[in-house]
């Protein structure tokens, strides 16, 4: 094994623990989302009623938030993490280690990734017992891990970035309510073409949220729609690379300032 | 540290200190309402999100949701709009109280809360103090919120008096939220306290028919809508928006009952702070 993967293997283990490790960052991630799932799904129940609805299960129609929701919980919980090693010193005693610059956030996003992964098999798995259909089956399982994976590295990524910038754990918290904007003004409850407000439908039209979801989403309802993954893909992969370019800036900044 | 001093030296709550009266109780409660709302009107930080997120959930249910107007058995005469604004209003409301909750708590964890309680001649005056802070929040926030709707075309059907009782109702359950997160602060005086605050009002009030009417809501959610008092607030101020009453009274004795209820929860919490190590 390279030395670089070396190194990166052992910063993603430490990431993943220091998560799993704290019942105040895994409460959110798991139960928040579900709870979320369960009111919305009971409470907009009579939405399948509406003329154009594409499903008659609400909750397979939701699940897909709940995928979005996890990604920015890596937001957080990783731009925390990030902020509490810089807080405590550790990151700059890490920089003047012979540890590689790119290692220093690779490792972390790594942890993050198998983090996302594995929410997102507990959504995948507490959807299947809650009732929804997944019409893509095994095979949209999996690329729903891939996405979901992919969704966190972009979040994550966007909460080192604001870890990096600030040096804040706080100033990183204070992002989260920010980025629920984005999912609230989305088509997270209901389809686009059924956002009968004209600029709540622009605003949903233009809003990268409300692809991503349609993503997740179209495995549950329509099986394997090209368009609506590719979409999700590409938004997830944007996400990833605006936010791996913002690490970029505030690492350099980060560490001439150390 | 002064806080031993405190607990050994003053007396309860109960018992006002120095033979002060109810006029010595309304001057820490008239004074720490001023430096509270001070404080939040001069920091952006608190002020704003106050406002923008019931904005942000006003045009997110009113306007993403406005569909669910035409789901067959939805008849709400003043519109889907209105029907959301009653939900943001009581959600605002409550989280008014909620948020001043949290100030009590920063506030002891920085100390500011202790001195406080030494120098307070009355120390009901300062759960009075802070309910008085919820109030006004409560107002700023609300005006910002009607403002917006009315701007952007809700109707209200209802006469002055229904309105004037709709907002009655929400400076009600300003107090309800306000009392019990006073009572969390009271007890745990840490800011860490704060999702053991919003938790139990978050759940109350997102399981009552928030989306449609109760009669539209199907399965398990239907029954704990049932029971739940926040389905008779909705009701009622969705009752007094329109002008076609509904739980009005059950709305109104449900409220008082929880104020009374968390007042005492309030006040035993504040004998608790008092008694702290």
């Amino acid at each position: 094994m390279s030395v670089l993967a070396r190194q990166i293997g052992v910063l993603a283990r430490r990431a993943m623990r220091k998560t799993l490790r704290q019942p105040f960052q895994l409460f959110p991630i798991v139960f928040f989302p579900l709870i979320l799932l369960a009111v919305n799904a009971s409470g907009l129940k009579a939405a399948t009623l509406l003329r154009g609805f594409p499903t008659h299960s609400y909750i397979s129609f939701a699940i897909a938030v709940a995928f979005i929701q996890g990604g920015m919980f890596s937001l957080i919980n990783t731009g925390t993490n990030l902020a509490e090693d810089i807080e405590s010193g550790f990151f700059n005693r890490l920089a003047l280690t012979p540890l590689r610059r790119v290692s220093l956030i690779s490792g972390l996003l790594v942890g993050v990734a198998a983090l996302g992964a594995l929410q997102s098999a507990v959504y995948v798995l507490m959807g299947v017992v809650a009732g929804a259909h997944l019409d893509a089956g095994i095979g949209g399982a999996l690329v729903i891990l891939a996405l979901g994976s992919l969704t966190a590295v972009g979040f994550g990524a966007l909460g080192c970035a604001a870890a990096l910038r600030t040096g804040s754990g706080e100033a990183v918290q204070g992002l989260f309510p920010l980025f629920f904007v984005f999912i609230f003004l989305s088509s997270s409850n209901l389809p686009r073409n059924l956002l009968k407000t004209g600029w709540f439908h622009t605003v949903a039209n233009a809003n990268p949220i409300s692809y991503l979801i349609e993503g997740f989403r179209s495995l549950y309802i329509y099986g394997w729609d090209g368009t609506a993954l590719w979409r999700g893909f590409a938004v997830a992969v944007g996400l990833t690379l605006v936010a791996l370019l913002g690490v970029a800036g505030a690492l350099r900044t980060r560490l001439q300032r150390t | 540290m002064s806080t031993p001093a405190t607990a050994d030296a003053t007396p309860p709550a109960s018992s006002p200190a120095r033979g002060s009266t109810h006029g010595g109780m309304w001057r820490v409660a008239r004074t720490i309402a001023w430096r509270s709302l001070h404080t939040y009107v001069r920091r952006p930080d608190l002020f704003v999100p106050s406002l923008v997120f019931p904005l942000v959930f006003l045009a997110s249910f009113a306007g993403g949701l406005s569909a669910l107007g035409d789901v067959p058995g939805f008849h709400f005469p003043a519109g889907y709009t209105a029907f959301q604004f009653v939900f943001v209003l009581c959600q605002s409301a409550m989280f008014g109280g909620l948020f001043t909750g949290f100030t009590l708590a920063f506030d002891f964890e920085s100390g500011f809360a202790r001195r406080l309680m030494l120098a307070a001649e009355d120390r009901r005056g300062i759960a009075l103090g802070y309910a008085l802070v919820a109030l006004t929040r409560s107002a700023i926030t609300l005006s910002v919120v009607s403002a917006v709707a009315l701007a952007t075309g809700m109707r209200m059907t209802g006469d002055g008096v229904d309105i004037f009782g709709l907002y009655g109702l929400a400076a009600l359950l300003t107090l309800v939220g306000y009392g019990w997160a006073a009572g969390v602060a009271f007890r745990f005086r840490s800011i860490q306290a704060g999702p053991l605050m919003q938790t139990p009002v978050f759940l109350l009030l997102f399981l009552a028919p928030v989306y449609v009417p109760l009669g539209l809501l199907k399965g398990w959610i239907h029954g704990v809508a049932s029971i739940n008092p926040a389905t008779a607030f909705l009701d009622a101020g969705r009752g007094l928006i329109s002008g076609v009453h509904d739980q009005t009274g059950l709305a109104f004795i449900c409220a008082a009952a929880l104020i009374f209820l968390f007042g005492i929860w309030m006040l035993t919490g504040l004998r608790s702070a008092e008694n702290a190590p």
